[in-house]
């Protein structure tokens, strides 16, 4: 197991230097820079800024002043466009916000996503299976931007409990709505997942087994189906998790949320070299982190698997 | 007697709040609540008052730190950090006398030496301002060779004569001079600061200000707070206290948040104008802003399409727009048709008669059928033309209903192709372009910001309209006490050659509290102070 750990680290070396020399290849092959704007920079102004930022030095230069940056001092740059602030501040801020929100809509999709996909199986074909699959379909079908309006016109306009947008630090009021509406889409799809995969799951002999000898049905479920019935979930929780904590677009746009999701975005429009490549790589890293998390939680789950 | 007098005291103190509840400058009663919070399209990029270069940051800015002039509620020049200024004969040289009772929030005194310092950091090289080029355009001796690396940034034509004494020197005269010096780049910088913490000194703990507000909280991309610095020269009159923007980047979502309460000013999305003035007749306003919106042609020799570089093609295209159409149909906001690249409502400028903007629209696409026609296109030889433009759902509609006239009036076919913002900047400056759509907004309220644009020598002539005359009148216009003529005709010139097509002059919709005052009415450059704002008593 160990052994097994320490090469995906390992692999994780060359993984990550693959994803900084493609994305910053991809990055410079984008037309325009961040200084290209409707209102023209003179010929002398825009030479200054290039040397400011490196961009006067060929490609590789940059590439290797970047990942020394990285590597020695834990420096990903300054930002090209938010002048006051380097790309670690603007991470070390935006970060900590959807991860916050990221997490509980994780906690909220998967335990409800979870109680509903079981109940749907274990009942199939019942009303509960129908009202479990009708739910979950509905809010497939709504994505979070149209959610998202919806919930501000209920909650706040209408009802005035919550307040529309902002983040005060994490106060429970402002995480309330951006949870909902980043939790629910990722519910739909785990509780799909998980219905088909126990309906698969109970038919096996082992299921069988266990119902003949007698064993109350929420035994059977708990104790021998639940198990196998996780594997096709755990798959898809690993990828999910790290683009629920690194935030949504639509969430940090709507919400005000001032989290990284936004920042996703907006640096590649505004083709802010180093906030892009702080962004991809900071999902880079997490998402190796956490496929590997998976991986060591297969052989837990299902000792058929050596690592 | 003395319960009794101890009683009155305390009787006098507890109306003396009401005694001062009233707008020193103009009697109006004022309500007990004095706080301000307002929508802001995205964070700020800077509060360094030499890096900023949108317009949200200079809002922010202005409530943080002042410069030797601020704007009045119609554009007008006000003393600020100067009191009085004399120019030369030759009109090459301002002498400005500042304030004496001016200081920065460490409680120093702002001295002629910070301007000369904040000028001097904002063409050096070493700073890479994108605002670098703002001296070179207000004339300052050697602005643009510093910028270059040609010369040290101690060679700027501005100099500390005393500590409330500046001189700034001109490379040539211009009449607009002191009309530029209320732009954030000219802002006084505080040096101690900058030399102590470097590029983190507009960071709320090490920040040093000016201003009549003091920055409080700062949480970047979500909110900015701002609260009265009882420092400030002006303090007596400094009502509004705390100022808080709030970062929302949609706008619907934003309106929302007006509408529960939490916003005293926000922008109406397109299209929405109509229904709220019909709804909130006193909080949905809309007022001239200092923004064009045209379509570029491109004039390029050898690049570009050939049928443009025909006058007749190009005016016949112009007078088949529409405009009522567009601002009265598809914006819906209070703006106006534009058959004029610089806006009326700039100070001090006369539009031009343009004979097409009295026709009617009848009338133009007669003409334009024969231009057209004269120039050989026609159903048996359809123009074919191509729009680049940028994503966004107005530009868009503007783009598919234009289509729409110039096929029906003009049987012209035009494909509009849509690109993200980068990309079509990027064609735009590289020439690769049949038509563009362009926008530009006054760096300040005179009319060269407009029509230097079009100068064959101008950077920004992406088209290269080229016209001797043009550049002639706007050469000549530098030297003018008064220039307006020249702009007018300069107008003429580009309502007869037609290098672009006017399509509407843009406006600033806004849903505004009802009991919310000091808002610009008139100043098209939108220059709003945190300082002169109040709420009244409803």
């Amino acid at each position: 197991m160990i052994s097994f750990i320490l090469k995906r680290l390992l692999v994780a070396i060359p993984t990550l230097l693959a994803l900084i020399v493609i994305s910053f290849l991809m990055m410079h092959a984008a037309p325009g820079g961040p200084f290209t704007q409707e209102k023209q920079l003179p010929a002398a102004v825009l030479a200054n800024l290039n040397a400011k930022y490196g961009l006067d030095q060929p490609i590789w230069v940059q590439m290797g002043r970047y990942v020394w940056g990285i590597v020695a001092h834990f420096d990903f740059g300054p930002s090209f466009v938010y002048k006051d602030r380097t790309v670690n501040e603007i991470i070390a801020q935006g970060f900590p916000v959807t991860l916050s929100y990221g997490s509980i809509a994780f906690v909220l999709a998967v335990s409800v996503g979870l109680a509903l996909g079981i109940l749907a199986a274990v009942f199939q074909n019942s009303w509960l299976d129908y009202f479990a699959v009708g739910l979950s379909i509905g809010a497939q079908v709504l994505p979070n931007f149209v959610l998202a309006p919806i919930l501000v016109l209920i909650f706040t306009l209408w009802l005035g409990w919550l307040p529309g947008g902002g983040w005060e630090g994490g106060d429970w009021k402002h995480q309330v709505m951006p949870v909902i509406a980043m939790a629910t889409a990722y519910m739909a799809s785990i509780a799909r997942i998980v219905r088909s995969s126990m309906l698969e799951v109970l038919t096996l002999n082992h299921i069988r087994t266990a119902r003949a000898k007698g064993l109350p049905t929420h035994q059977v479920i708990l104790r021998h189906a639940l198990k196998p019935a996780l594997i096709p979930v755990l798959s898809y929780l690993g990828p999910t998790f790290v683009s629920m904590i690194t935030g949504s677009v639509v969430i940090d746009m709507f919400f005000s949320t001032a989290g990284i999701g936004k920042f996703f975005v907006d640096a590649a429009l505004n083709r802010d070299y180093a906030l892009m490549m702080g962004v991809t790589l900071l999902v880079g890293v997490l998402t190796i982190v956490f496929n590997l998390l998976v991986d060591v939680l297969y052989a837990w789950i299902d000792p058929k698997i050596r690592l | 007697m003395k319960k009794h007098l101890l009683l009155s005291t305390v009787v006098i103190l507890a109306a003396l709040p009401a005694l001062a509840d009233k707008n020193p400058r103009t009697g109006e009663e004022l309500a007990a609540n004095q706080a301000y919070t307002y929508r802001m399209l995205d964070s700020v990029k800077s509060l360094d008052p030499q890096l900023i270069s949108s317009v949200e940051d200079s809002d922010v800015a202005r409530g943080l730190f002042e410069g030797l002039f601020n704007e009045d509620g119609d554009g007008n020049l006000v003393p600020a950090g100067a009191v009085s200024f004399t120019v030369s004969d030759d009109k090459l040289t301002y002498t400005f006398k500042l304030r004496p009772e001016s200081k920065w929030s460490d409680g120093t005194q702002v001295t002629a030496a910070d301007y000369v310092y904040g000028w001097q950091r904002l063409v050096d090289p070493a700073l890479a301002s994108e605002y670098a080029y703002y001296l070179e355009l207000a004339q300052v001796k050697n602005a643009a060779d510093i910028t270059a690396g040609k010369t040290p940034a101690a060679d700027l034509g501005i100099k500390a004569i005393d500590p409330l004494t500046l001189q700034v020197t001109l490379d040539n005269p211009i009449p607009y001079f002191t009309k530029m010096l209320t732009n954030s780049a000219t802002f006084p910088a505080p040096k101690a600061a900058i030399d102590k913490f470097g590029a983190d000194w507009t960071k709320p703990a090490n920040i040093v200000t000016n201003g009549a507000y003091l920055l409080t909280d700062f949480i970047d991309g979500e909110k900015y707070v701002e609260e009265k610095n009882p420092n400030y020269w002006d303090a007596a009159n400094v009502i509004m206290s705390p100022i808080t923007a709030l970062v929302i980047n949609d706008e619907d979502a934003a309106l929302t948040r007006y509408q529960a309460g939490e916003l005293d000013r926000t922008d109406v999305p397109a299209g929405q104008y109509p229904h709220l003035k019909e709804q909130f007749p006193a909080e949905a306003i809309s007022t001239p802003y200092a923004c064009a919106y045209d379509y570029i042609i491109n004039l390029t020799e050898g690049k570009g399409n050939e049928a443009l570089k025909d006058v007749r093609v190009r005016k016949a295209l112009s007078y088949a727009v529409d405009r009522d159409v567009i601002v009265n149909n598809i914006l819906q906001g209070g703006q106006t048709a534009a058959y004029s690249w610089t806006p009326p409502a700039i100070n001090g400028y006369v539009l031009p008669d343009i004979d097409y903007s009295h026709w009617t629209q009848a009338e133009r696409n007669e003409k334009a059928k024969a231009l057209l026609a004269e120039a050989g296109y026609g159903p048996d030889h359809p123009l074919t033309l191509t729009l680049n433009y940028n994503t966004s759902d107005a530009h868009k509609k503007i783009a598919v209903a234009i289509q729409q006239m110039w096929k029906q009036t003009l049987g012209v076919e035009l494909t509009p192709n849509n690109y993200e913002w980068k990309v079509h900047t990027d064609k735009l400056i590289a020439g690769d372009f049949e038509m563009a759509r362009y926008a530009w907004c006054a760096d300040y309220n005179e009319a060269s910001t407009f029509l230097d644009l079009y100068a064959s020598y101008s950077t920004n002539n992406d088209g290269k309209f080229s016209n001797a005359d043009y550049d002639t009148l706007l050469k000549d216009a530098k030297g003018m006490a008064d220039p307006s003529a020249n702009y007018t005709a300069a107008e003429q010139i580009l309502a007869t050659e037609m290098p672009i097509i006017p399509i509407y002059h843009y406006a600033k919709v806004d849903m505004v509290k009802p009991d919310l005052k000091g808002l610009p009415q008139h100043d098209v450059m939108q220059f709003w102070y945190s300082k002169d704002l109040y709420r009244i008593k409803q």
